[in-house]
């Protein structure tokens, strides 16, 4: 696959001056257009937990605030503005920092957080020639950028300078360092199977041969422990522990107010997506339509189902999917406390893994 | 013969954590002293009197009449079951007899009660331990009883309903058509409350075996009402004593058994709750089904003016036994009343069965124990 | 129904009253209290402290049940307010927040329990209201007690 750089690099080789910095300017523009995509992200992932957690309790979620005019039906798709003015009010805040909290790290935490998500961005593929850099150890580079977001939550909960923080910090810095075990053995079975760490070669695989997640009963049970596990890593319900309201009224959070409080909701909401898109490429397809699940022959005047252009959307259908699981969990389970997270974690989720691990080696030299 | 521990001196290793009393999850403003070593709780001091209003002291200032608005706003979630207990009371003081009418419906207002005061119960403990949607559906639903009340009494939440001797006015017409239709609405939503809540793994995992309290540990707290009943102990007044005309109807009292753990845990204390409100729908159908015609205010009294004597009465609220001490010098105003809250002594028993467990077993054992502050402060 | 039982061992100490609550001197009350607890009556249901307006005399009344027999019984000791009870609270652990309670409001005192303090008052608040000849303080750490009906009366 051809990368977003190397494509305007190619555009823009005319003009006559020293490549590193045409690169410096040809990175800005990706860089632009991902932070576009998370606030967008943001916004829309914002909306639907809202509207789907008012439907599932059995009320109507935002109604009041319209769009440019438009306020959607009476029923239903009311307040479709209310994303934007959130996002106004949250600018306009009083940045409260309390008494003694170190102000420096108060500052930093956030931005932490933010970059462990923006840059995992920078690998993930939306389409077939849709990424921004193509490397070729994807999976890897995901994996390791996406835990740069600990050092932010560790630091948010002891520079706030309240004991209710500092709980949830430290609860979160041992859920996430866990979590990452399991997932980090699901993946490494999706790479055995295909043979590389390219999220492109991965998906190229399942063109060949079917989705992953219907290759074996084993890389089944694959993705119900990386899906588990992820839900554990972003720190949603049921695994909310380190910002379980009901108990730390915010955790790790509580003194944040304004905009620093929005970069830790919208790298919340980041993160999301980066797990689900990462999900539905590795075991769901990526981009390829519902039409590769068996590899049954496709006739000619099918094949523009698979191409980069609708592939976009198969991607984002399945991630959306996936998302919306995220939340449906969220409001449907209690909270497991701290010691049955970690139980779960290494008493359960990690044996089942490199017992996984260990079958489909076996499976694949079989079959 | 038990010590009583005085932990004013903290080890090296402790650290004091206050779970202030602005928190989500304690149920109104209360304070929790906690002393923990990590995450493992050692000693609890619950801190109360922010909600203090001097009800006793306003007592000695009232006449009896007077006294009954102040009796709603105790315990402010099951504030029909106070005025009911108040009334009980002074009729032992003043020995009237009263029309059948009147037991009936107070009988029926009383029920509804209870199954309000559990919805919420039910729901907060849902809440403290992390399932949001269960909440709002109880809600849901205790707003069609309290639409029920609203046509009765024309209040949502603070009655003035029952007074002694009477009530205040009669039912108006269609009610009885209304609560037959609520409670055929209802029944099946319980079953709903248990497929999300009851038989929930995660649900069972934070709350069986989590906050056990043995049965002398209970009675030698003065724990009582569903509390109690989670232990093992069948002690409901309604069936041992009865008071009012709860002899002529038929209805189990909910034992917790230890079904998914210990018995006496959270989880028990919990499904006592949820099978009493199955029981109260028992008594109301019955209750509905045989209300006589009459006089409701036949029997008040113009001016209560009791003897010279003391009274306790016991009365069984959704929360417990709340017991009223009645001191009368012959004039229209008591000497001293005392109002013995369900919950002040429920919540004294916190101490020692959540010493050991950890700090969201703490929010999990309050949300079990199921106190209103209003109650405790008086 | 009251109980007997007690009026029968002690017959001395107890004066029977009209409701048929028993008195007894509140010199009486260590032995007497062991002996309640030894028949059966394991439920405290609720300790009242009363102030009997004539000469200092403070009272308490001590309602008990026995969960096994079902009876019910009262105790109640009449003292002079500077008198120091026996406290009950190492049998019935109920007992304790009841008496930090009736210490609290009517300034009893009670000896044999390591921490009496107010439970439902500000720990620095000064008198016990609940008395006949409370009067209400002037100002408590400096804001003014009374209100002030200046903007209405």
């Amino acid at each position: 696959m051809t990368s977003i750089v190397d494509y305007l690099l190619n555009l823009l080789s005319f003009i006559e001056i020293d490549t590193s910095l045409l690169l410096i300017f040809v990175i800005l523009i990706p860089g632009i257009g991902l932070f576009l995509v998370m606030t967008v992200n943001a916004m829309v992932a914002v909306y639907m937990e809202r509207k789907v957690s008012a439907f599932m309790q059995d009320r109507l979620g935002p109604m009041e605030v319209g769009l440019l005019g438009f306020k959607g039906g009476k029923k239903f798709w009311g307040g479709i503005g209310q994303t934007i003015a959130d996002a106004i009010k949250l600018l306009t805040k009083e940045d409260i920092v309390p008494d003694n909290a170190d102000k420096k790290l108060m500052l930093l935490a956030p931005f932490i957080i933010f970059i462990g998500a923006f840059v995992t961005f920078v690998a993930i593929p939306f389409s077939e020639n849709l990424v921004v850099s193509d490397f070729n150890i994807g999976i890897f580079y995901i994996m390791a950028m996406s835990s740069v977001g600990v050092i932010g939550i560790i630091l948010a909960g002891w520079s706030s300078n309240n004991k209710w923080s500092l709980y949830g910090a430290m609860r979160a810095a041992a859920q996430i360092i866990s979590y990452e075990i399991p997932i980090g053995l699901s993946l490494l079975l999706v790479v055995i199977v295909a043979g590389s760490l390219n999220l492109g070669d991965i998906v190229q695989w399942q063109s060949n041969h079917r989705w992953f997640i219907l290759h074996s009963p084993f890389t089944f049970i694959a993705f119900f422990i990386y899906f588990i596990s992820v839900v554990a890593e972003t720190n949603r319900t049921p695994f909310d522990i380190p910002e379980a309201e009901s108990e730390l009224v915010a955790g790790w959070m509580t003194e944040y107010s304004g905009f620093k409080w929005a970069i830790f909701f919208l790298s919340e909401y980041a993160n999301m997506l980066i797990v689900s898109i990462v999900a539905s490429i590795v075991f769901l397809g990526g981009w390829l339509s519902p039409l590769a699940i068996l590899n049954i022959g496709i006739p000619e005047k099918w094949m523009f189902l698979d191409g980069p252009i609708l592939g976009f959307f198969w991607l984002m259908i399945k991630a959306m999917f996936l998302i919306f699981v995220m939340m449906w969990f969220r409001w449907t389970f209690p909270r497991l406390r701290v010691d049955q997270l970690m139980y779960l974690c290494w008493k359960v989720f990690i044996p089942f893994a490199l017992a996984n691990l260990f079958f489909v080696s076996i499976w694949e030299l079989i079959f | 013969m038990y010590k009583i521990l005085d932990k004013s001196i903290i080890g090296a290793d402790e650290m004091v954590l206050n779970m202030g009393p602005q928190h989500p999850s304690t149920h109104g403003v209360l304070r929790l002293k906690i002393i923990t070593d990590g995450e493992i709780v050692s000693h609890i001091e619950p801190i109360i009197g922010y909600l203090h209003r001097c009800f006793e002291k306003h007592c000695e200032n009232l006449s009896y009449e007077q006294i009954v608005p102040f009796t709603d706003r105790c315990d402010y979630l099951a504030a029909m079951h106070m005025g009911h207990a108040y009334s009980i009371a002074v009729e032992k003081l003043l020995d009237i007899e009263l029309p059948q009418r009147v037991e009936y419906i107070r009988v029926i207002m009383s029920e509804f009660q209870r199954i309000a005061s559990h919805l919420i119960a039910i729901g907060a403990f849902g809440l403290d331990v992390g399932a949001i949607t269960p909440f709002t559906w109880t809600l849901r639903d205790r707003e069609r009883i309290l639409d029920l009340f609203e046509q009765v009494t024309g209040a949502r939440l603070l009655y003035n309903y029952i007074w002694p001797g009477g009530l205040a006015h009669d039912l108006p017409p269609n009610f009885i058509r209304n609560s037959i239709d609520f409670l055929d609405y209802f029944e099946p939503q319980i079953i709903e409350y248990d497929n999300l809540l009851t038989t929930n793994k995660i649900f069972i995992e934070r709350s069986a075996d989590v906050g056990v309290m043995p049965k002398e540990v209970a009675i030698n707290y003065g724990v009582t009402g569903p509390s109690l009943r989670g232990s093992g102990i069948p002690f409901d007044l309604r069936k041992n004593e009865p008071y009012s005309i709860y002899d002529k109807f038929d209805f189990d009292v909910p034992v917790g058994e230890g079904k998914m753990g210990t018995i006496g845990d959270s989880w028990d204390r919990y499904y006592v709750r949820v099978l009493e409100m199955k029981e109260s729908i028992k008594i109301l159908r019955q209750a509905l089904s045989q209300i006589p015609d009459g006089d409701v205010q036949s029997a008040m009294p113009k001016k209560i003016r009791p003897k010279k004597g003391e009274v306790y009465s016991r009365y069984e609220t959704a929360r417990g036994d709340v017991g009223f001490y009645i001191r009368s010098d012959g004039k229209n105003i008591p000497t001293r009343l005392k109002m013995r809250s369900p919950a002040y002594c429920n919540l004294s028993v916190l101490n020692e069965i959540s010493a050991g467990w950890m700090i969201s077993d703490v929010i999990t054992i309050l949300g079990s124990l199921d106190i209103v502050l209003g109650e405790i402060d008086r | 129904m009251n109980d007997n039982i007690v009026s029968d061992k002690f017959k001395e100490k107890c004066t029977l009253l009209d409701n048929g609550s028993i008195m007894i001197d509140f010199n009486d009350w260590e032995s007497i209290s062991q002996f309640v607890y030894d028949s059966g009556f394991d439920y405290l249901m609720c300790i009242t402290s009363y102030d009997l307006e004539s000469d200092d005399t403070l009272g308490l009344a001590y309602n008990f049940y026995s969960t096994s027999e079902k009876k019910y019984l009262e105790i109640r000791i009449e003292f002079n307010n500077k008198e120091e009870i026996f406290s009950i609270a190492n049998i019935w652990r109920t007992a304790d927040w009841h008496e930090r309670e009736a210490y609290d409001l009517m300034g009893i005192l009670f000896k044999g329990r390591p921490d009496l303090k107010r439970i439902l008052l500000p720990d620095d608040w000064e008198g016990h209201p609940l008395r006949k000849d409370w009067e209400e303080p002037e100002y408590y750490n400096g804001m003014p007690v009374p209100k002030d009906k200046s903007y209405w009366e």
